[in-house]
């Protein structure tokens, strides 16, 4: 019934409409803003709302052919089967290429139609210029999707059943990773479109840096839990037992991060003290571009990489032509209009304004080192025909130097004021998080192994300490505790927010310096074997076999002993799927916060009776992705502040001549 | 202001310089992906068939160093295989790469190169994950990796009797890799 409306047909259908839709949404309220047509400006927000509705209901039609398996739809057909859980036959719509796009210019669609819908009190010719960018860059998009990557496709003849998805996809944090992460990806694209909005009027003021500043923070809380769900899901998928393997699909997510944790930085600048005007305009621009080229280069196949997309040459000279237009003609704009743009205001070095340039600098220097790496192979491929890689050292000898400072300010940051600080109250109120980073320093060198992992464990510890003294200076934690809740309620949520963030980093931290201490071993075992790590004793009961819904398992169970105590049983597995003829470990982990009890379960021997086992003990592993949602609901606490939703002056007054206008009247007519 | 506007002018101008300069880099790859000359998956090593290339590098602890000489001295074939500590698929190989007698039905030495490792983290990973190899070979600063053309860890060599690269993979070897591509590898060399 359902599948009768909203055929494939249809979608494709919505999906042109919604390109033809969405270059009128970049046409012409670009023309009334050149031209000061109110009614064309305004024609915006009904452009972006119209392409957001045709895009929905193109995603509706894809997401019904997978639910009920119509496998005319060659999509379909290839990614998924009869047997696959709804689920999964619902998430794995946005878990192929083509799907994916579309999942992307649906997420760019509801990005304008949110401007549209919470940006009425922007003025009305930046508004309608920023609904224009945001729809010229969809209609790209959109055509990309119709002439190389169509969703809609129909097989024909229809096979009677599907190929399958591939299982290591099968799981529910990856489910949900590709949309998380593409709202982060295409969020950034909100402040992309300010920025050239700002380029095309000539004009940036602390106004345009609170008006950007909350879709800045919104995209990087999605852009951090979607990173987040990513290194997750390969901690407890791939089964290696790392965390971030400085993959070329990985670091072009860490990228856009890291210039959007710039941005959302600098942008602070803008809106309190007009200055950093040019630069955040830059960064904004390159943090859409970072995330639009790391996206796309990966599935051109240019990257080399353990996630693989179907590579097309053909498909990536279009990405490339796209990338192009939307990339260089923004870089094209800001080199024509940016050196015109007033300069901001001046500030001393020790400052507010100078500890964000300082975290603007080491952000950025991080993002071109890793920029670098990721890049120096295609390149030196191409120049020299050498065939390199650049691996974790690289990474780590050259971002890890540059980490270290950017968190030893972290904590100071913060308790700086405006214009201009002076060391000795700083220092004062560094005294308590200073005391505590040094006994961890201290205790540390006794107890953990390495330099790095010592220091890690300090600066973290230093930057959650610099995030609770920045909240009790300002909640004045010396006056009245009764009163206490209630100034903490009044505390903007902003600040609140911002040191939430900070802790959360400061966890991460935490949680990379414990895993930096993880034990492993590597064992073949008989049923009735104990073995011992990092303290543990790991008793291996039997392996089973149990049947799945599309694949048969082999699972072991484990028994974990700390002392005399039971403390864990785990289950490892192996999964054989007979529709791919593929096999997969299913990882057991155990973990109380404190640190994750982790196993393997690798081959069989039948001929000796024996299994092999990987076995870890993690230490603070949860910490890693713990710190990074709480980076997240920083953002979103930060997000609920009521200076930001009320907005600022202009449109105040404006809504009140609005208010006051049919009062006049009712009262001309008395 | 201190900066011309000329300066400025220039200022604004570079990321776009930048951002075009890579533009042109990936339409060159992109032209030579779909033409057959440029492949970023392509990482069949250089030295695939023929002689090893020189080199002599110290010792690792728990083995012994060895030379681009013994390993062309040999009268049987030989695994050479670089690893690290700090590599997580190099963990993964590590069953495969112990049971790799049983698995071949006849005996295969494994020679290790620690690649771009602090010799005391090569060490302790050996101590944690098993050691397979019969001897192992430092390799700090990775320059003979380079000459053996090793795109990452871990990569393995087949070396036939005369010191000639019969085989080999980039990736961590499987069970299925050992029985499907290194045991006809092996058979084919008649050794």
């Amino acid at each position: 019934m359902l599948s009768a409306i909203l055929s494939p047909e249809l979608g494709r259908f919505a999906l042109a409409l919604s390109c033809c839709l969405a270059s009128m949404q970049f046409a012409l309220p670009l023309l009334g803003a050149a031209r000061r047509r109110p009614g064309l400006m305004r024609s915006a927000s009904g452009f972006a709302a119209a392409q957001l509705l045709a895009l929905v209901v193109a995603f509706a039609c894809l997401v019904v052919a997978a639910a009920t398996d119509d496998f005319s739809v060659a999509n379909v057909a290839e990614n998924s089967a009869v047997l696959k859980p709804m689920l999964y036959k619902i998430t794995g719509v946005w878990g192929n290429h083509e799907g994916s796009t579309l999942l992307w210019c649906l997420i760019l669609a509801a990005c304008g139609g949110a401007v549209a819908a919470f940006g009425r009190g922007l003025p009305d010719a930046l508004r309608a210029r920023v609904i224009a960018v945001l729809g010229g860059t969809a209609a790209g998009f959109e055509l990309f999707c119709l002439f190389t990557s169509d969703p809609f496709d129909r097989a024909w003849p229809a096979p009677p059943d599907g190929q399958g998805m591939n299982p290591l996809l099968q799981d529910p944090g990856l489910a949900f990773h590709p949309p998380i992460l593409y709202a982060g990806y295409v969020g950034f694209a909100v402040p992309f479109a300010f920025a050239v909005a700002a380029l095309l009027e000539g004009r940036v003021d602390a106004a345009w840096g609170r008006w950007v500043r909350p879709w800045t923070v919104a995209a990087w809380s999605f852009l951090s839990a979607g990173i987040a769900l990513g290194s997750w899901w390969s901690y407890y998928v791939l089964g290696w037992g790392g965390y971030w393997f400085w993959d070329p699909v990985e670091n072009a997510s860490l990228l856009p991060w890291l210039c959007g944790t710039a941005l959302l930085h600098s942008a602070i600048v803008v809106e309190k003290r007009e200055a950093l005007k040019i630069w955040t305009v830059l960064l904004a621009i390159a943090t859409f571009s970072l995330s639009l080229s790391g996206t796309f280069l990966v599935r051109s196949g240019i990257l080399n990489s353990v996630h693989s997309f179907a590579n097309d040459p053909a498909r990536g000279v279009f990405i490339l032509m796209l990338l192009a237009l939307v990339i260089g003609g923004s870089l094209a704009l800001f080199a024509w209009r940016a050196p015109v743009l007033a300069a901001g205001g001046l500030f001393a070095p020790f400052s507010r304004e100078g500890s964000l340039v300082l975290n603007n600098v080491l952000l950025c220097s991080v993002a071109a080192v890793v920029l670098t790496g990721t890049m120096y192979p295609p390149f030196m491929s191409l120049l020299r025909g050498q065939a390199i890689s650049v691996g974790a050292p690289f990474f780590n000898e050259t971002a890890v130097p540059l980490a270290v400072p950017l968190l030893a300010a972290m904590a100071a940051g913060p308790l700086l004021p405006w214009k201009r600080a002076r060391m000795r109250p700083l220092l004062r109120r560094l005294r308590v998080p200073g005391a505590l980073a040094a006994a961890v320093l201290a205790l540390g060198a006794w107890g953990l192994q390495g330099v790095m992992p010592v220091l890690a464990a300090a600066l973290g510890v230093w930057v959650i300490c610099g995030a609770v003294a920045d909240i009790a200076g300002r909640v004045g934690w010396r006056r009245d505790p009764r009163t206490l809740p209630r100034r903490l309620r009044l505390l903007p949520r902003a600040a609140l927010g911002a040191a939430l963030a900070h802790a959360g980093a400061g966890v991460s931290v935490l949680g990379l310096a414990g895993m930096s201490q993880a034990s492993h071993r590597i064992v073949e075992a008989r049923p009735g074997d104990s073995i011992t790590v990092g303290g543990d004793r790991w008793v291996l009961r039997g392996v089973a076999d149990v049947a799945g819904p599309n694949y048969d398992a082999r699972v072991a169970t484990l028994d974990v002993y700390r002392g005399h105590r039971l403390v864990a049983v785990l289950h490892p597995s192996r999964r054989h799927f007979p529709a791919q003829d593929q096999t997969t470990g299913e990882v057991a982990i155990h973990t109380n916060l404190i640190s994750d009890l982790y196993a393997v379960l690798g081959d069989e021997h039948p001929e000796r009776g024996t299994v092999v086992l990987r076995l870890h003990r993690n230490p603070l592993a949860p910490w890693i992705w713990l710190g990074a949602l709480l980076m997240a609901l920083g953002g979103a606490l930060s997000l609920s502040d009521r200076r930001i939703r009320v907005g600022a002056p202009t449109p105040a007054r404006s809504r009140s001549r609005e208010l006051r206008t049919p009062a006049l009247e009712a009262a001309a007519a008395e | 202001m201190s900066t011309s506007l000329g300066r400025r002018r220039l200022l604004a101008l570079s990321p776009l310089l930048v951002a075009g300069g890579a533009g042109i880099g990936f339409w060159r790859m992109l032209h030579g992906m779909s033409g057959g000359s440029f492949d970023p998956h392509d990482v069949d090593a250089p030295v695939l068939n023929k002689p090893v290339p020189s080199f002599d590098l110290p010792a690792q602890a728990p083995g012994r160093g060895f030379s681009a000489a013994e390993l062309s001295g040999l009268r049987a074939p030989v695994l050479v295989n670089f690893f690290a500590s700090w590599c997580v698929p190099c963990v993964v190989e590590m069953p495969a790469l112990l049971a790799l007698p049983s698995m071949l039905g006849r005996p295969l030495p494994v020679w290790g190169i620690a690649y771009k490792d602090r010799t005391e983290d090569a060490s302790g990973f050996l101590q944690r994950s098993g050691n397979p190899y019969t001897r192992i070979a430092a390799d700090c600063d990775g320059r003979t990796a380079i000459d053996w053309g090793v795109s990452g860890v871990p990569e393995s060599f087949l070396i036939r009797p005369g010191g000639i690269v019969a085989w080999h993979t980039a990736g961590p070897l499987s069970s299925g890799m050992v029985t499907e591509e290194l045991g006809p590898a092996l058979r084919r060399i008649g050794a």
